[in-house]
């Protein structure tokens, strides 16, 4: 869709797609068949960890879209990644079948972000930041207190024992996808929608917003069940992937700082970024872990160095250079000079081509 | 009696809270950030103690003197080199950087301390073991009330620092209205340099003190932080005193959770905070620090 007017000085044109974005497009579908079929040409071991992978794309573009979109940083995140496993192990507890558990966790962490966000969202910048943190510290500790759902020493998921264990890692990759790839689907439709651009209008000046009439609290509120309910299923997922969890690890803030690197590291305000984000997270772990210390060190230096140097991350400076944008979620203006309109100075938009 | 004895090692408990956080709320009214490091730059301040005390065998106390001032340039330098330039790029940076140096600060001293927990308590001496007993089941804890006293002479001094001195006024100007602060020529970035420094030099004082009160490790840090930021909230944004007086709350609450059971001491303080924040008075809170 393409929105031009011509004017004495030339043809401006306004349009979201280019004909890259839209091989990209295209290619998505591509990519997505292809990755469905890896249970049928890898290891059980390498399906495990691209679901692992998945997982960590998941996590990095909901911190992103309350960051980067919604310049709301938060360092809880991880309540709702516990919430999202703990709710899972419950049903299945109650005899729920694992995978409609696991989706039905997810709305659970959803619904938990209505309460939280009445708390929560009143803060801002480092406040809401350290406010989302006491939040995941409560859950963490009450859950530890639970001795049904095995207090502080952990608990499996048994639920999913009925499947031979390559089968079951094929469905839980299958379904992380099937997960990932709706998930970002609606942060694309939301951030192309009208709401993508209020709530970038809250982030960079949230009274100037409301001002011209955006609903400031009913954004936020959005965005952050979204990415509530986006890290419910990341928590539940990771819980189907490892098959047992912990309390002090799964309501860990270690989830942030890796969601932190990723976003900061991919690009923070850009779709793509995430996913790039993602990974290389994904190659740095698998390269460095036994580094132990130095590997965290390393992982800490590096997102203190993007902030600082590159705060839009890998693609941010790509799409800056190279003029690329693969899922455009913005609009792009072009201004072709030679165009000049002789008959009218200062003519009307032509309606959209 | 009991119940006193449990208020008062509230109390007590609440001082170095409130210690931990008068470097936060210093920070937060001056520049509007809040330093994510700040938990762990105590824990900082801990270790350098510990190593001075250590090494020239020494009283801690006696250590914290020297320690004290390479704080203060420690703290002039980080503004300078992380978080003035943080600053720059808008109110969220600080929050990335801030929370990047934090895990590169644990991770640190894990790598050169080993993750082993240690105290201070020890080689403070006779003060940390000492007490008041005012009855069977009521004891007052020397270290306890110095604690309280050392809070209280600290942020009353910020207070009197803030009102009443030149440098005071420059921090209050910058606070308010950086922009017009400097028309009348104030260098804002000494300002915010000088503030982070007495922050980070506070944040040692307090983490020395926890030191010497119980134990501490590399990971001790995020925990210290999260109390100290609710102390802040607890006790309103914008005032030292009710810094104080959050502190005291928080550390009261801890205390009558955990003589509940011990497994509700840090519970009973986050849900004192949570039911502050959900209180109207959260909301006037809210709306108060997002004034600039």
């Amino acid at each position: 869709m393409t929105t031009t007017i011509e004017t004495a000085r030339g043809r401006y044109a306004v349009h979201r797609w280019s004909r890259l974005s839209q091989v990209a497009m295209a290619s998505v579908a591509l990519i997505v068949i292809a990755l469905a079929l890896v249970p049928y040409l890898l290891s059980t071991y390498a399906t495990e960890q691209l679901t692992e992978l998945f997982i960590l794309a998941i996590l990095a573009a909901m911190w992103n879209a309350l960051a980067g979109y919604g310049g709301l940083i938060s360092i809880g995140q991880q309540a709702f990644i516990g919430v999202g496993a703990y709710a899972t192990i419950f049903l299945t507890q109650r005899g729920v079948p694992p995978y409609l558990a696991i989706a039905l966790a997810a709305v659970v962490a959803g619904i938990l972000a209505l309460p939280v966000s009445l708390l929560v969202l009143r803060l801002r910048g480092g406040q809401f930041a350290i406010g989302t943190w006491v939040v995941a510290e409560v859950l963490g500790l009450l859950i530890a207190l639970d001795h049904d759902l095995g207090g502080g020493t952990g608990i499996s998921l048994t639920g999913l024992n009925i499947y031979p264990p390559a089968d079951r890692q094929a469905y839980t990759y299958w379904f992380t996808l099937g997960v990932g790839v709706v998930l970002l689907g609606l942060v694309f439709v939301l951030l192309r929608s009208p709401n993508g651009a209020a709530l970038q209008a809250i982030r960079d000046d949230e009274e100037a917003a409301a001002s011209l009439g955006v609903r400031v609290e009913a954004k936020k509120l959005m965005l952050f069940v979204l990415a509530s309910f986006g890290c419910g299923a990341a928590g539940a997922l990771t819980l189907a992937n490892t098959l047992f969890i912990q309390p002090q690890s799964i309501f860990g803030v270690s989830w942030t700082a890796y969601m932190i690197f990723m976003v900061l590291v991919g690009g923070l305000g850009t779709f793509e970024g995430p996913l790039i984000g993602a990974v290389a997270f994904f190659a740095i772990q698998h390269w460095f872990a036994d580094l132990g210390a130095w590997y965290l060190i390393g992982l800490g230096a590096t997102a203190i160095g993007f902030a600082l140097a590159l705060p839009r991350g890998l693609w941010g400076w790509v799409e800056h250079r190279l003029h690329l944008r693969l899922f455009p979620v913005g609009y792009r203006l072009e201004h072709d000079a030679s165009a000049v309109c002789q008959a009218t100075p200062a003519a009307d938009p032509a309606p959209p081509a | 009696m009991i119940w006193a004895s449990v208020i008062i090692q509230g109390v007590l408990l609440g001082a170095v809270y409130a210690l931990f956080a008068c470097g936060l709320s210093l920070m937060f009214g001056v520049m509007r950030i809040i330093n994510l490091a700040h938990g762990d730059i105590a824990v900082v301040g801990a270790y350098l103690v510990w190593i001075v005390a250590t090494r020239a065998h020494v009283s801690p106390f006696l250590a914290l003197v020297a320690v004290l001032p390479v704080m203060l340039i420690a703290g002039y330098v980080l503004h300078v080199a992380l978080i003035g330039k943080s600053l720059r790029g808008g109110q969220l940076v600080p929050l990335l950087t801030t929370f990047g140096l934090a895990i590169v600060i644990q991770n640190s001293l894990q790598q050169i301390f080993s993750p082993d927990v240690r105290s201070l308590g020890a080689a403070a001496g006779w003060i940390t073991t000492s007490s008041w007993r005012l009855s069977e089941a009521l004891a007052i804890s020397w270290f306890g009330v110095l604690v309280l006293v050392v809070a209280v002479v600290v942020l009353g001094g910020l207070d009197l620092f803030l009102r009443k001195t030149g440098l005071g006024r420059e921090m209050r100007a910058t606070a308010q209205d950086p922009d017009a602060a400097e028309l009348v020529g104030v260098d804002a970035r000494a300002v915010y340099a000088r503030a982070t420094a007495i922050a980070v030099a506070t944040a040692a004082l307090a983490g020395a003190f926890l030191a010497m009160r119980s134990t501490f490790e590399p990971a001790s840090g995020p925990t210290q932080l999260i109390f100290a930021f609710e102390a802040v909230v607890i006790g309103g944004f914008g005032s030292l005193w009710g810094t104080l007086l959050g502190g005291i709350v928080l550390g009261v609450a801890q205390t009558i959770g955990g003589h509940i059971d011990p497994q509700y001491s840090i519970l009973a303080g986050h849900l004192v905070f949570l039911v502050v924040l959900a209180s109207p008075r959260g909301r006037t809170l809210a709306a108060r620090s997002a004034r600039r």
